[in-house]
């Protein structure tokens, strides 16, 4: 909650690892730095710098972000 | 030990940047550490595989090897309402590739130049003492290990994050970074296995193309390359467009693909003192096709000239290793800087542009122009009334 009553929701992007192909494209684009590829893994976003800007959204060739509410 | 805890020079990145700039300080009598993160080098491919035939000569092999699948002579350029231009490669022919096996194939080079190479190394960090690279920390076999050098080489292609971690901003705007899938298919038709063909549209591929790469008879590299921000992604560009080809559509998928391409954003500063960055990593890619082995194994060949140059002078400082940047800006910069000024101009065709360029120029002009030779190009359009605002842009 802020200092006003309204509750503050955060948006992140969130990235489906079942559809991402491990390219590392968007790790180039993400202006603050905030993505990590791991070979196996996938993409994992780092929650407290993303700035929900949709640029990964955009680029991803396959479609694997979406900007959600955070967890 | 596998390796030891001290080389004169480490390369992150075992792609073709990388593996070109490994064999040539080994070449050059350097001690060389060339760490790769997968555990395959060069798969999955993030590529169509084209490559001209006097590059895999360049490189030393005659291109009868087994990572070369296909050859081609021509391109087939077809324009928004069809109309296919055709294009001879004038003095060179084209290569497709097994990129894994081309990967390999260079690494392979390196390693009995005596670079030693491990896969399955990924770094993570960069080693500093008083603010300068001293070396790097890698993760291997599960543990961390400090290895220092005397300089260290950045290959880590498109998702590059060491140049940073060094202190270079290298960061694509999202404007310079295309966004590319691919599907390699087998069962396909296609009308000659020996030629490429290249779609346009701002329908099917908004700012860039559609390729078919054949590997084989039967066999192609089937994909598309475009700007990021559009209504739909690569993948459904690329899925839409295959539908309405029923020679194609009837084949089946061996591998699936996708990547960034830096179509722009040419660095000016690709040097710190006891560091470099090349490759991908450094956005040397052609703005125009896309293609970027060869700028890739370019800027290692010549960063590789620099490090043996300055570990023999015994100063691997900035003011040293600049020339790299120097040496490269004069034989690729200025070219590719050109190519990303015709990009720009390419970028805002209509499809109707398209149409009356393609009933106006010859396919080889059109190849020239995608190397940075557009004067011929710019005469043609000068004498056509409707092109003549499109010309004015290229001069
Ligand atoms: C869809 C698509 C199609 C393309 N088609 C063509 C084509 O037909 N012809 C052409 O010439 N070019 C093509 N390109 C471009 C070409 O693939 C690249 O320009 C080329 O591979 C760049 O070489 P590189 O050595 O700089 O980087 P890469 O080949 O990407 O190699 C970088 C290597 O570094 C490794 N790495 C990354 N981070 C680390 C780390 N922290 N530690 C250790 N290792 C690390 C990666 O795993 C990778 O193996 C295409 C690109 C795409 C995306
Ligand atoms: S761009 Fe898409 S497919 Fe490529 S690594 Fe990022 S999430 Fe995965
Ligand atoms: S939404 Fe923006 S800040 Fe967040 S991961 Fe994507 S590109 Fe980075």
């Amino acid at each position: 909650m802020c200092r006003a009553g309204f509750k503050v929701i955060f948006m992140v992007s969130k990235v489906d690892n079942e559809k991402c192909l491990r390219c590392g494209g968007c790790v180039s684009v993400c202006p603050v730095d905030c993505l990590l590829l791991d070979e196996v893994e996938g993409i994992a976003v780092d929650a407290k710098k993303c700035t929900s800007c949709g640029i990964c959204v955009d680029f991803c060739p396959v479609g694997a972000f979406s900007i959600k509410k955070e967890d | 030990m596998l390796f030891k805890n001290e080389y004169d020079v480490v390369i992150a990145g075992a792609g073709p940047g990388g593996a070109a700039a490994a064999r040539k300080c080994a070449e050059g009598g350097l001690s060389v550490l060339l760490l790769e993160k997968r555990q395959e080098i060069g798969a999955p491919k993030r590529c169509g595989e084209g490559l001209g035939l006097s590059f895999v000569n360049h490189l030393g092999f005659k291109g009868n090897e087994g990572f070369v699948t296909n050859m081609v002579d021509n391109a087939c350029l077809v324009a928004p309402n069809g109309k296919e231009i055709m294009a001879e490669f004038p003095d060179d022919k084209g290569c497709i590739l097994e990129r894994k096996l081309f990967d390999k194939a260079l690494c392979y080079k390196a390693a009995e130049a005596g670079a030693k190479i491990i896969a399955k190394a990924k770094v993570i960090d960069v080693l500093k003492e008083n603010g300068k690279i001293t070396g790097i920390k890698a993760k291997i076999d599960g543990k961390t290990i400090e290895i220092k050098s005397k300089i260290v080489i950045a290959a880590d292609g498109v998702e590059s994050k060491i140049a940073r971690m060094a202190g270079l901003d290298t960061k694509n705007r999202a404007q310079d970074i295309d966004s590319g899938f691919q599907y390699e298919m087998a069962g396909i038709e296609l009308k000659d296995s020996n030629r490429i063909y290249l779609y346009f549209g701002n329908d099917i591929a908004p700012r860039g193309y559609i390729w078919i790469f054949p590997k084989g008879k039967t066999v192609a590299n089937v994909g598309i390359g475009i700007a990021g921000n559009r209504k739909k992604t690569a993948k459904e560009y690329l899925d839409e467009w295959i539908e309405t080809q029923p020679k194609i559509k009837k084949g089946s998928i061996i591998e699936v693909n996708s990547g960034g391409i830096p179509v722009g954003g040419l660095l000016k500063k690709m040097t710190l003192d006891n560091f470099m960055v090349v490759g991908d990593a450094a956005h040397q890619v052609n703005p125009l096709h896309g293609g970027g082995i060869d700028e890739a194994t370019v800027a290692g060949e010549i960063s590789a000239k620099i490090a043996i140059k300055a570990i023999k002078k015994g100063d691997t400082s900035d003011k040293t290793l600049k020339e790299y940047n120097d040496l490269w800006w004069k034989t690729r910069g200025k070219d590719l800087e050109k190519i990303e000024k015709y990009r720009n101009l390419v970028e805002k065709l209509t499809d109707e542009d398209m149409n009356i360029l393609a009933g106006a120029v010859s396919g080889t002009e059109l190849l020239d122009f995608a190397v940075g030779k557009g004067e011929t190009l710019v005469k043609i359009l000068m004498k056509n009334p409707k092109l003549f605002k499109l010309a004015r842009h290229l001069i």
